[in-house]
């Protein structure tokens, strides 16, 4: 028998759709006999594809604790995002390969810790996956905070979800804030940097940082500014990718293959390498 | 030390003949003025004079396209159908030094790191190389500055071309079993009858223009320096992007991932990429090397800095020369090392 290879994925079927916000749809994806493809830990990602039309890296937004499905939130903005938004249907194939990359070190260096999740826009979706591992362990981990802002209340990733389950866990706050006023919102408008110096967290706790660039750079200056040190802060970079392996070069940074050493690094190892990410 | 054979070089045909009775031979063949490692017959014009090949060896254990799968669609429906691995032997003969130190190069980046590369694998587990010594190294060589000895070629067996002679020693245990199939056409020789040649070939591989280049300032602890030394916003202007470079190198190995459509599926394909290309790392959401510059500092980097620091100090140039060659704007990474090596070193002594 041939032996598997980490570029040949497997057959996976898409068993649900769901409609996060205007354009962040979540693929929940089984293999073919309708078990989780394979194992992994919050933070890998995962090569989805539709052959003839393309393949990328995305990360797993359910917990390695979910034993039965997987869960991609995929936001709309290239050719194979837009055919999974536009075309795709409940019960389609998709190929499917991985785990790939470093995960998050829930088991270590973040066990026993106070946690600050903070995440902006389609964001949340990596953090999903070690916010529902620390739930799943709850008594592992000690109080949870977790701030996530969007650009408007439509585009809050998970929002009933956050609103029915997240805010009613124990030792758990959760913090929204949005870009722009709503009628519908009556909670905080503002950018998640300037939201995060009015909640004005301590720095007993380890950060769990997720973004757009531009809000990771304002968040760490207002982290940096608070007495938090950047040992105390993990975030992930998102480059391109083709093999997930490490070979075909197009991740590296530096002495680093994103693919591999990454995509989760403590904030101070990022100080070593070329700002190029 | 391992036996040292010879056979007269009129004999030649009579051993690649008797290689091919068992495996496939690959050597440097030349053809309408370009020398390039092809499968031999019977009237090929096989030169081993000739200094280096166009292409490197890579084509042979990376080619420059390679088929992974076929998806087979029905509907939305997928079926995988996936192919078997490579698996003739096959022999590479007259391999120079530096392109068997590339080799080597590519066994780290494909073999030694978990996950392996099981394409690139099936074809390295299933070749012979036969490397040979470089007779007559050019202005353009530079292996000697990567301490590449052109005199005592690596690889399973060696060779020399002495006189009217092919000389030739095994160097492991995979050309040990090699050469003792094809005994039958060597006769015992005296490894000392090597020594004035090795002495010739060293000597001039040390004298050559670019034999000693300033490498000691490319270490891990000076890499934000030399990534961000000011000198890279002028050499950069000339390139073109154009990736010859990267083609012709035999330690390029990045690749590109790619889908041909057919008839009967999706077929999912491999082949060689260019750091030096846009596409490279462009995303849907936006480029990280938006600029030239960005790019073609990207590649040395990679060559001089990034690869050492990941592999014990290997640098990922052989001094072949290749690129000396072919750019078409004579840029190449000789002078980026010296630019650079010679700066850096200087303001550390300052």
């Amino acid at each position: 028998m041939q032996m598997p290879d980490m570029l040949i994925p497997q057959v996976g079927v898409v068993t649900e759709i769901i409609k996060e916000t205007p354009d962040v749809k979540t693929f929940r994806v089984v293999n073919i006999k309708g078990n989780k493809a394979f194992d992994h830990m919050p933070g890998q990602c995962a090569m989805l594809s539709i052959p003839g039309v393309g393949e990328a890296m995305f990360s797993i937004s359910t917990s390695p604790t979910n034993t039965k499905y997987m869960d991609f939130s995929i936001k709309r903005v290239g050719v194979l995002t837009e055919y999974m938004h536009d075309k795709m249907k409940e019960g389609d194939h998709i190929t499917i390969r991985g785990p790939y990359g470093k995960p998050f070190p829930v088991d270590t260096e973040l066990k026993g810790k106070n946690i600050l999740f903070v995440g902006g826009g389609i964001a949340l979706a990596p953090l999903r996956s070690v916010i529902h591992y620390v739930f799943d362990n709850r008594e592992d981990y000690g109080y949870v905070d977790i701030l996530y802002g969007a650009r408007s209340v439509a585009d809050l990733v998970y929002y009933k979800e956050i609103e029915k389950s997240w805010t009613q866990r124990r030792n758990t706050n959760v913090y929204l804030t949005i870009d722009r006023p709503d009628d519908e919102w009556d909670g905080n408008i503002g950018f998640v940097p300037d939201y995060f110096k009015k909640i004005g967290f301590s720095t007993d706790k380890v950060v769990v940082l997720c973004g757009p660039p531009i809000m990771i750079k304002f968040v760490m200056a207002v982290l940096l500014e608070m007495g938090f040190k950047k040992e105390q802060v993990y975030t992930t970079l998102e480059l391109r990718m083709k093999c997930g392996i490490g070979k075909c070069g197009r991740c590296n940074i530096g002495d680093k293959f994103v693919c591999m050493d990454g995509p989760v690094f403590r904030t101070d190892e990022l100080d070593h390498i070329p700002n190029e990410f | 030390m391992n036996k040292t054979y010879k056979i007269a070089l009129g004999n030649l045909s009579k051993l690649y003949g008797r290689i091919n009775e068992t495996q496939q031979i690959y050597l440097p063949v030349r053809r309408g003025g370009t020398l390039n490692f092809e499968k031999w017959h019977e009237s090929a014009v096989v030169d081993l004079h000739g200094l280096k090949t166009t292409n490197t060896p890579k084509d042979l254990f990376l080619p420059q396209s390679e088929d992974l799968y076929t998806a087979k669609m029905d509907g939305t429906n997928i079926e995988i159908i996936t192919k078997d691995f490579f698996d003739n032997a096959f022999v590479i003969f007259g391999v120079k030094a530096c392109d068997i130190e590339a080799i080597a190069v590519m066994d780290n980046i494909y073999l030694s790191k978990h996950p392996v590369d099981m394409y690139y694998e099936a074809r390295r587990k299933n070749a012979v190389l036969v490397s040979l010594a470089c007779n007559a190294p050019k202005n353009a060589c530079f292996c000697a500055a990567f301490n590449i000895d052109a005199a005592n070629p690596k690889g399973d067996v060696a060779t020399w071309i002495l006189g009217e002679y092919l000389y030739t020693q095994a160097q492991n245990g995979k050309g040990k079993a090699f050469v003792e199939d094809i005994m039958g056409l060597f006769e015992p020789a005296e490894a000392d009858d090597l020594l004035g040649l090795k002495a010739e070939i060293a000597e001039k591989a040390q004298s050559l223009p670019y034999s000693k280049l300033p490498l000691e300032s490319f270490t891990g602890e000076n890499m934000m320096k030399i990534f961000d030394h000011e000198n890279w916003d002028f050499l950069h202007r000339a390139c073109i992007g154009c990736g010859t470079c990267t083609y012709t190198c035999p330690t390029c190995s990045c690749y590109d991932i790619k889908d041909f459509d057919k008839c009967s599926g999706t077929t999912r394909f491999r082949c060689w990429d260019s750091c030096m290309y846009p596409e490279f790392t462009l995303m849907a959401h936006g480029n990280n090397r938006l600029t030239q510059k960005e790019r073609f500092r990207q590649r040395f980097m990679h060559k001089l800095m990034y690869h050492p620091m990941n592999y014990d100090g290997q640098f990922g140039c052989v001094g072949c020369g290749r690129c000396i060659n072919k750019c078409p704007v004579s840029l190449n990474i000789v002078k980026i090392i010296k630019s650079l090596g010679v700066e850096v070193a200087e303001n550390a002594n300052a």
